[in-house]
């Protein structure tokens, strides 16, 4: 073990970290970012295309390793997991929200949300009650058997929102939420991540759109693969 | 920091679950792709099931007419004898043991016309047979219309039809009345018989008795065939003996025939046909599986985003193959349990117009869900492995 010393309730750490990729010419997506989330935070991060945004939340969501310097996610250290024990911590810790919404078309939203527990090990009808409790929390409790395919943008999001934070994971990771949505949607979708925010959920928000970024309590501004501000006042050594 | 990792688990029954949303999301595709293996199926448990079904059709058939039957002819060709057994042969061969009935054959050199006005050399290739009263039971033959001889039809210039031959002469039914031309004289048509199974070449003959054929054409009736039934369970022993007793003098001129010998070989035939089938079965197998390959590459393809989310959901490289894998394994199950349902329908169809029985071995239905299996699985192997090598971060930027 490093000599760093983690509170017990940071639930993200990024510690130095640097993302390469071997392309040619190479391309040096992340130099050296740094910043912790604490348990029950919500975080935006904000920077133009080309900033590093998308590395670093496929970095901070295990489905990628840094080049160097490492991510901590719920006190499990990446660097030191097998590409299975990757999955577990996927499977147990960690929730995502995509721009693309990326539902199963023949599912029902029912499925949709209950699915995102497949691999928790959980039996079916365990999955489908907290699929079924998490989309009535977001207001989908009058959707459970429409195909997926037939909901509206803001509608899949929801679902989508709603299949993050169903296992109740130690954080949730969102790329650019609202990306696919038009105003009315994507103000829903900002008050529905504020509602889970109050609940206690653990929420970092990738996003370019500055106005939804500041409207959070704590922004982290990326630029060229660095940070470039970080509003909260403790900063990660 | 002893944190431990519940690991993330895919449990049999959710794989299969999930094994069947792409085949629920593309039905049709899922439908076609399976065809390939459905007909293969279908080929060799039809092919199984009809060479069974006739088989049996066979066994049933050498049942009722027997295999105990054994024609002793003289050996015919150049310098090979009279083409007529010596005149003891009937009795000597009757005295074997194992033997239970005997009929004598006697070719009658002459040809049998519809009326004396046909030229000679039209003879319709008909031969005329003089016969005993006993060729009818020994042969497992039956009189299609009128009646077999007895001494006293035998006696007189009485004639009995084969069935081919009766069609030749243009004789379909008994009237009473009808008469043949046979060696310059009226002959009177009193029967005609069923086809013989045994002896498909008496179909072509037209019988005399014994008594007539010596009282009105002067005929010496030599053997030139002799038909016997034997103890079933001595077949072979009689076998050896039945040359020397027919001719002791030159055993070697004395030919000595199984009939139902013929009806297994025909069968032995039909199992080489039966073999190519299932070659040509083993073939649209093959390309059904490579059908499969094709629309589970496509499908790793178009599900990119489906796999880099269930990545992101906690999957294991392993869950994504098994699901790929199982998904190949089921459209290689429906296609074999499509081929084995119309294998046994085009096999109860036509054993149905055959009049045989249905039977299709379990061999046949167990190695046709084992190969549709197999070869679904061998299938889903390479794109299983694609969706598997996939980088999450990739997957899920395509969409």
């Amino acid at each position: 073990m490093s000599g760093t010393t983690i509170p017990a309730t940071t639930v993200l750490n990024v510690v130095n970290v640097h993302k390469e990729y071997a392309t040619t010419p190479p391309v040096h997506a992340l130099r050296g970012v740094s910043f912790a989330v604490a348990k029950g935070e919500l975080v935006s991060v904000i920077g133009p295309s080309g900033s590093g945004k998308s590395t670093l939340l496929h970095l901070m969501g295990t489905l990628d390793r840094p080049t160097s310097g490492d991510i901590i996610v719920s006190g499990h250290r990446v660097s030191e997991l097998s590409d299975r024990d990757l999955s577990s911590l996927r499977a147990h810790h960690i929730g995502f929200v995509f721009q693309q919404f990326h539902l199963l078309s023949s599912l029902t939203t029912l499925d949709n949300v209950a699915e995102g527990l497949l691999y928790t090990g959980r039996p079916l009808r365990e999955r489908r009650e907290l699929a079924e409790i998490a989309l009535r929390r977001v207001g989908m409790g009058h959707r459970l058997d429409m195909v997926s395919a037939k909901l509206s943008g803001g509608e899949m999001q929801r679902v989508a929102t709603a299949r993050a934070f169903a296992g109740d994971p130690s954080i949730i990771l969102a790329d650019e939420p609202t990306g696919n949505l038009d105003t009315k949607n994507s103000d829903a979708i900002v008050e529905l991540i504020e509602e889970l925010h109050a609940t206690g959920a653990t929420i970092v928000v990738i996003t370019h759109n500055r106005e939804i970024a500041e409207s959070f309590p704590r922004v982290v501004g990326l630029l060229d693969g660095q940070v470039e501000y970080d509003t909260a006042v403790s900063e990660v050594v | 920091m002893a944190l431990t990792l519940q690991p993330s688990k895919l449990h049999v029954t959710d794989l299969i679950r999930t094994a069947t949303i792409g085949i629920r999301t593309r039905k049709q595709r899922a439908a076609l792709s399976a065809l390939g293996i459905m007909i293969g199926i279908a080929a060799m448990v039809a092919v199984l099931g009809l060479s069974q079904s006739s088989k049996s059709e066979l066994l049933a058939q050498l049942e009722r007419l027997g295999t105990n039957l054994l024609t002793v002819e003289p050996d015919v060709g150049l310098g090979r004898g009279s083409g007529t057994l010596p005149a003891t042969a009937t009795d000597m061969i009757a005295r074997i043991g194992p033997i239970e009935s005997t009929s004598m054959l006697s070719a009658v050199g002459a040809h049998v016309y519809r009326n004396d006005l046909i030229p000679t050399g039209k003879t319709g290739g008909i031969s005329v047979q003089a016969v005993d009263q006993e060729l009818l039971d020994v042969l497992g033959g039956s009189v299609a219309d009128g009646v077999w001889f007895d001494d006293a039809r035998a006696a007189y210039p009485n004639v009995i039809l084969g069935s081919v031959a009766a069609e030749r002469l243009g004789v379909h039914r008994v009237s009473g009345t009808q008469q043949v031309w046979l060696a310059n004289r009226w002959f009177t048509v009193i029967g005609i018989l069923d086809l013989f199974e045994l002896a498909p070449d008496l179909d072509r003959s037209v019988f005399i008795g014994h008594v007539a054929a010596e009282t009105y054409l002067d005929h010496e009736n030599l053997p030139s065939r002799v038909l016997v039934r034997v103890d079933p369970t001595k077949v072979d022993q009689v076998l050896t003996v039945l040359a020397a007793t027919a001719n002791p003098e030159f055993p070697e001129e004395v030919t000595v025939n199984k009939p139902s010998d013929a009806l297994e070989a025909q069968e032995a035939a039909d199992d080489a046909f039966t073999a190519l089938l299932l070659g040509l079965g083993a073939v649209s197998l093959l390309v059904g599986g490579v059908g499969i390959a094709n629309v589970m590459v496509i499908a790793v393809l178009e599900r990119r985003g489906e796999i880099g989310l269930r990545r992101a959901l906690g999957a294991t490289r392993r869950h994504v193959a098994s699901q790929f894998l199982s998904e190949a394994l089921l459209l290689g199950a429906m296609g074999g349990t499509g081929g084995i349902l119309l294998g046994f329908a085009v096999t109860a169809i036509y054993a149905n117009i055959k009049g045989w029985a249905t039977l299709v071995p379990p061999i046949a239905v167990i190695g046709g869900i084992a190969a549709a299996l197999l070869i679904g699985g061998i299938a889903g192997l390479y794109p299983a492995a694609r969706a598997a090598r996939l980088s999450p971060t990739e997957a899920l930027r395509t969409t």
